[in-house]
């Protein structure tokens, strides 16, 4: 589907790139190129009309807040590659999918419905029970899990690219 | 709310809640086409306000995920993402 306003320069400049993140942090796209271009240019739909690159296969609420755990790459990409090979929207692919040897196929929504999606702070603490005293906080990125020991999260998270909110105080 | 109609082979009230940048939608939206079932579809990012969440909550009732696509025929049987086999079984031939 093509919409006003999204070129398909912008189209092909913001695949290339984010084909190019994805495999420096070593993961895959979907091989299927057309298929992919259509959910980028979704993205680019949704970053137009929200602001932010929300998940194209999720109705995003338009208040970012709100919105953080389905901003692209969203919290569930790597329990979802995990288990069903493919995440949500399937932009992001198993190396076993990205070489053909198996299809993306439909993944179970795994983000909880509106009615239990509690007011979950960007920042929580996950460590409980006794800590040991470190010379720094650990922040976790929510995306990818990387970990680092620092004053505050990196403004962009080296492996994958997400922004500081969707980090996380580990311990 | 704001639906579209396909005109094709009456296998009763087919309706498939989709968004305009899914993927999965718009496949979902090709397999009916290419079967030439006729239904109804509507693009739930396009409503705005009331029209928007009656939308959702009407999806919400037969998919409590309230994901999408999210396909309802004759007000009862749902299936919820493309899954192309299920939907040839329930509307095929």
């Amino acid at each position: 589907m093509n919409f006003p306003g999204v070129s398909e320069s912008d189209v092909d400049r913001v695949y290339l790139k984010l084909k190019k993140e994805a495999e420096d942090g070593g993961y895959r796209f979907n091989p299927d190129v057309d298929f992919t271009k259509n959910l980028i240019r979704g993205l680019l739909k949704n970053e137009q009309r929200y602001g932010y690159r929300a998940c194209p296969c999720r109705l995003a609420s338009g208040k970012s807040i709100e919105d953080l755990d389905i901003v692209c790459p969203c919290d569930y990409r790597d329990p979802d590659l995990s288990e069903y090979g493919a995440c949500y929207c399937a932009l992001y692919v198993s190396d076993e999918i990205a070489k053909g040897a198996a299809l993306a196929a439909p993944v179970p929504e795994r983000r909880p419905p509106r009615s239990e999606r509690g007011n979950v702070p960007a920042v929580r603490t996950i460590a409980t029970g006794p800590v040991p005293v470190l010379p720094l906080p650990v922040w976790r990125c929510k995306v990818c899990g990387y970990l680092c020991a620092r004053e505050q999260p990196p403004g962009i998270c080296p492996i994958c690219k997400v922004t500081k909110e969707r980090f996380e105080r580990f311990i | 709310m704001a639906v579209e109609h396909v005109d094709g082979k009456n296998k009763g009230t087919v309706m498939l809640y989709a968004l305009s940048t899914c993927g999965w939608c718009n496949r979902t939206k090709e397999l009916l086409r290419q079967m030439g079932v006729a239904f109804d579809y509507s693009y739930v990012d396009l409503l705005d306000g009331t029209e928007q969440d009656n939308a959702i909550a009407q999806v919400e009732k037969f998919n409590p995920s309230g994901s999408f696509p999210t396909l309802v025929i004759d007000n009862k049987k749902v299936i919820v993402g493309f899954r192309e086999q299920e939907i040839k079984e329930a509307l095929g031939s």
